[in-house]
This record gives structure tokens, sequence and C-alpha cells, in this order.
């Protein structure tokens, strides 16, 4: 009942014309991302970050999530539509989502898709209600090991549970996490890794690495490709709506399935993509005509999106509750939550209460607004593809070089944006993700800090992350989810498990 | 479907052609990537050792946790490099076609020069010669809306950010006649 008071006071928080302003904004603009070529989510907020520099946290936070919420509900769009998913999560979507657009069934479909992505996230967005305020005072007794043994658990199941190849999940976040110790040692003073350069001594700023990461390579992968799109117009009316909605209870059990797995993958670092596919291929396991997907059957495009985005929304729970993000978008918004000086962690919801229920009433009401939003201008933004790239690209450019410049007012930054979306580009061509180097970028300071802090207290002694239960516990989990690829393949040697595949259709 | 319903379509008339022969393999990017991180790692490997990686009387000295991922990078990358080579062995993907590297250069370019022209002019000069140059060089978009569209885009972005959120830009000589 406390949750339910407290968002309450959130929603009080929310609920001035400013905010509600800021809302809109950051939905349309965030539809807007999702429905261009090439850009998305993660790549929004980035961009977009800088306009929120000098709003008071709480309007910022609350215009970035919806840019958020607004790129996830407009990367449906293109995936129905036009056959492109603008994120990996939406290709799933596109499996049945554009066979029936090709049926005449466009307005269906992307109702189902608004739909079932609005019941995803309220179902995660409950949990970090009543859970959130429940981990993070549960985090509060935690010590630097017990911080240390969860940032550890986070490597290590990115590199245990991610689809790519092992070896450059590693390379991946170990770049990242030296990267974040270049500049002055926060403990000693010292200067590291600067090699001489006075503009190395700020460090490399995470979010210009990020904007230079998504932004700029994203330009340089979407111009590579080929830019004609010829795709379904979709106009969506009030009968199409109710008629999908009244369906709704006959797929209970696929939107209650999709909406725990996407918690389950959201909260632990699985990832929207995992989860998605996961979604779908149980729909279709557990469907008694599974020939049926495919071909254009409306719970082919329930079961991802519902599981994308519950899992896109419970990232947010960790971060949150513990300050460790859950995937490469909610990474990007702790980045921008450190921007404005607050701590993501357990005291924020001591230290920031305003903030933080009002973050969570903003997931609420952004939702609901972003779900009456694309449902009723869908023709408008579908036809923001008319826009020439050519004409959207350079201003892109531009957007990102305020961005990296707004940080910390150097021009130095701009031309390591530019490294980076270079690193980017080539990164992405040959599979090395960049969710963990984001991921390793933003915590790797935390984490170094809790590791020499528990070294420091254990005098050297590496037992401290089994002195305890708790933090043994966590300790011995992330070992496992290490070499969970092995294991699994162990299990299914002895017969005790099938192997667990993601990307069937 | 007929072709009659496909309502919104958008040619691309500079894009590039499916024949087009290949630059480079994935695969040797993959090696020449590896060695690069294998250099960085060795470098900012050595730069921790010389700043201190092991322990004195206060706890881990500066350099001691990425020293020790310096060697994680350079384990990674050695690996990664093995495994390039030898999957090099077999079909190895096409990384880029000379059509698509001619796109990528066509925005890096522009994109290298408007930070150049940045460092000297201001950010709002070169933002105005950067859009109102892509639209029309590579967009073949008419003049006059390239022009008008870059000094709207390149107005706009002044007021909010200069005037309304007083984020303060780089500027150049053109700016400073004006005042700012």
């Amino acid at each position: 009942m406390e949750a339910f008071g407290l968002l309450l006071h959130g929603f009080a928080v929310l609920l001035t014309g400013k905010t509600l302003v800021l809302m809109m904004v950051g939905l349309v603009l965030g539809i807007f991302v999702g429905v261009l070529p090439g850009l998305g989510g993660p790549n929004g907020v980035a961009i977009l970050l800088p306009l929120t520099f000098t709003m008071d946290p709480t309007s910022a936070i609350v215009m970035l999530s919806c840019i958020y919420w607004g790129a996830l509900f407009g990367g449906a769009i293109t995936s129905i539509l036009f056959n492109i998913p603008g994120e990996a999560w939406s290709v799933a979507t596109t499996f049945d989502g554009y066979p029936m657009a090709q049926q005449g069934r466009a307005a269906e479909a992307l109702t189902a898709a608004f739909t079932s992505s609005f019941i995803g996230s309220l179902v995660a967005v409950l949990l970090i209600t009543f859970l959130a305020p429940m981990i993070s005072s549960f985090a509060l007794k935690f010590g630097p090991p017990e911080f240390f043994a969860v940032y550890l658990l986070t490597f290590c199941s990115f590199v245990g549970l991610g689809r790519e190849a092992k070896h450059k999940t590693v390379i991946s976040m170990s770049l990242g996490l030296l990267l974040a110790g270049i500049g002055m040692d926060t403990v000693s003073g010292q200067l590291r890794m600067t090699f001489g350069s006075s503009e190395l001594l700020r460090g490399i700023n995470f979010l210009v690495a990020v904007i230079g990461l998504f932004g700029i390579s994203e330009i340089l992968l979407t111009m590579e490709e080929r830019l004609a799109l010829r795709g379904h117009a979709a106009s969506i009316s009030l009968r199409v709506v109710l008629s999908v909605w009244k369906d709704l209870p006959k797929y209970w059990v696929t939107l209650l399935r999709s909406s725990f797995i996407g918690c389950w993958l959201g909260i632990t670092p699985g990832g929207a993509i995992a989860a998605s596919f996961m979604g779908y291929n149980l729909a279709k396991r557990f469907s008694k005509d599974p020939e049926s997907f495919g071909k254009g059957r409306i719970e082919g495009v329930f079961a991802p999106e519902t599981a994308a985005h519950a899992s896109g929304t419970a990232a947010l729970l960790p971060m949150l509750a513990l300050g460790i993000p859950g995937s490469g978008t909610a990474a990007i918004l702790l980045g921008g939550l450190m921007v404005w000086g607050l701590n993501p962690g357990p005291l924020l919801f001591v230290e920031h209460k305003d903030f933080v229920w009002g973050l969570i009433a903003s997931m609420y009401l952004g939702n609901v607004v972003g779900l009456v939003l694309v449902l009723t201008t869908v023709p408008i933004f579908a036809s923001i593809l008319r826009v020439p790239f050519a004409a959207v690209a350079p201003m892109i450019v531009v957007s990102c070089a305020i961005g990296a410049y707004a940080i910390q007012n150097a021009m130095f930054d701009i031309w390591l944006m530019l490294g980076f979306g270079v690193v980017g580009y080539v990164f992405k061509k040959i599979g090395i993700p960049l969710a963990p180097f984001t991921l390793a970028l933003v915590l790797g300071n935390r984490a170094e800090d809790a590791f020499r802090l528990s070294m420091i207290g254990s005098g050297g002694d590496l037992k401290v992350f089994w002195s305890n239960g708790l933090v043994g516990s966590i300790t011995t989990l992330a070992i496992v989810l290490l070499f969970w690829p092995a294991i699994d393949g162990l299990l299914v040697r002895v017969g005790w498990t099938q192997r667990t595949g993601t990307t069937s259709r | 479907m007929s072709q009659t319903d496909l309502e919104i379509a958008v040619e691309d008339p500079t894009a590039p052609e499916d024949d087009s022969p290949a630059v480079v393999s994935s695969g040797t990017v993959e090696i020449i990537v590896c060695l690069l991180l294998l250099a960085l790692a060795v470098a900012l490997g050595f730069d921790n050792w010389r700043t201190g990686a092991s322990w004195d009387s206060t706890g881990p000295e500066p350099g001691y946790f990425p020293f020790y991922l310096s060697i994680v990078l350079g384990c990674g990358s050695i690996y990664g490099l093995i495994a390039a080579l030898l999957a090099r062995r077999a079909v190895s993907e096409t990384f880029v076609t000379r059509a698509q590297a001619r796109r990528v250069m066509a925005v890096f370019v522009p994109t290298l020069l408007f930070c150049l022209v940045t460092q000297f002019l201001g950010l709002y000069v070169a933002s105005f010669l950067l859009i109102a140059g892509f639209m029309r060089a590579i967009g073949k978009i008419a003049l006059w809306k390239s022009l008008l569209t870059a000094f709207l885009f390149t107005a706009i972005m002044f007021v909010t950010f200069d005037i309304a959120f007083d984020v303060i830009m780089p500027k150049g000589p053109l700016e400073a006649a004006f005042g700012y």
C-alpha cells in the first residue's frame, strides 16, 4: 500500500502542464526516431539527450523515457508496414505482422502490436512499482563486495547468455571497462592511460561514446544500405481497434506468458531480443495450429511485442533499484541520470522520492498517451519515410555533434564522437556487440570502486566474495552464468534438458 | 497483392548496385580489428603497469584493475585473431562492397569536414554548410530547398540551444560579427 501512496504522489509531481507537454514532445520525437530507418530507442535517447540538459531531472527523465516508449511504438510501424525491423527485437514481429499487412490487415496488425506493447509495458511497470522499492531497501544492506558481486553477475550474464560469440562479448566489455578507467583515478588522484594528453584528463564521457556508437554509426550503416522502401498504407479506425480489443481475452495466456518472459529477461540482462523470440517461439509451440504462424496470425504479433516491451521496461527495474541497467537503453538513461547528479541505486528511493515516483508515474501515463497517440497518427508517422534521408542524415549528424559538445563544452568530444562512430560501424558489421560495451563504460568506475573497496577491506583476499551467504550466492551464480553455454551443453549431453534456441522461426 | 495497393514508396536514386565488387571481406577486417585491439591492450597494459599494477600499503594501486582488464582484452583479441584466421579458410562474407563504401564515404567525409569546419567557423556555420551541401550533392535536392532547410534547421538549433536553453555552442567569426 505504501507503494500505491507513493505512486499517487508521483502522479501529483507529474501532472503539471509543463511535464505533460514534455511527455507529448518526447513521445512524438520517440515515434519519429522509431519510424526513421536505422534509428531506434537507444539512438533516439542518446541523440536527443542534450535537449534535456537544462531541464530539472524529473522533467528530463520523463521526456527521455517517453522518447524511449515512443521509439518502441514507432518501431512496430516499419516492421509491419515495410517488413523493416527498426530494432533486432522487432524481427519476430515481422514474421506475422508483415503477412497480415499483405493480406490487407495492416490496421489490425498495428493495433495488435501497439496494444500488446502497452500490455507488456504495463505488467513490467506494475512489477517496478511494487518490486523496486523492496529490492532497493534490501540493497541498502549491501556493502562493496555485494555490489561488486552484482556487477560481476551483470557482466557474466551478458557473456554467458548473449547470442554473440563469447570472445566478442568479452572484447567489447573489457574495452568498455578500460575506457571507463581513462583519466584521473578517483581513489588516488593519479592519472591513468592518458599518455600525456590533457584532453584525456577528463576521461572519456560515456554519453559522447554512446552518441558516436549509436548515432553516427547508424547513419553510416543506414546510408550504406538501399533506402528504397515500398510498403503498405494504413490508417486505424475505431472499429478495427475495438474488434482487436474485443478478442484480447482469447489470447490472455499468450499475453501473460510473454509478459512473464519479458519481465524475467528484462531484469536479468537477457534483453528484449531474446524475449521477443522466446515469446514468439513459445506461442508457436503451445499453439494448436503452429503451422499457421508466419502466415499472418495475430498471436504472432501479440507474443513478441508483449515480451519485447515487458523486457525493455523491466530493464529499468535493476537500473532504478540497484544502479545496474538491464539493457543498452537503460544504460543510456542511467548516464542521463548521472548528468543531473543523480546516483541510481538504492539511495535514489530514499533521497529523491519525487524523482523516482514521478518517473514511475510517467511510465504509466506515457504508455497510455503513447498508445492513443500511435493509434491515431499512424498515417502521419508512416509518411515520415517520404522525407528524403539525404535531408534527415545531416540533421542527425548535427544533433549528435551538439549533444557531444554540450556535455562538457569540449571540441575534442566532437572528434571523439566521430571516432566512436567509426568504431561502432566496424563493430556492428563484424558482430562485436555494443550493449556490453555501453554497459561496461557506464558501470566501469563503480565496479572498480566496489572491487577496490572490497579488496582493501579484506586485505587482498578474494574469499571476501564468498564471505557470507548473500555475496557467495551472487558470485557463484555469476560464475555459473559465465560458463552457462558449457553447463547447458553438458546438461544436454546427459539428457537433462533440451537445447534452448531463440532464433528458430 | 497488386501494385496499386502499395501506397508508400520511397525511391533511392543513388542506391548501391547489388553486383558491386567487394572491397574487403569481414574476415580481413576482423583480423585488422583484433590486431589493433591487441596493440591497444599492450599499450594500455604497459601504461597501467607503469602506473602501478600491484599492491601497496593502502591497497590496490591505480593500475591494478585496468592492468588485468588489459590482459583480458589482449587474450580476447588473440582468441579472436586465431578464430578469424581459421574462419578465413571457409567462405568469408563481404564487409563492404565498392558501391556501399562509396556511400559510406559520402557521409563520413562530409561529417569529417563538418567537424573540421566547426573548429574554425563554429558549429552553426558548419551545420548550415553540411545540411545544404549534403542535400544538394548527395540527395540531388533542389538548391533553394537545400538552402532553406539548412537555414531553418540551423536557426532553430541556434534559438533552441544558445538562446532558449543557454547551452553555448562553439562559434566562429560570423557569430562574433553579430555580437555573439
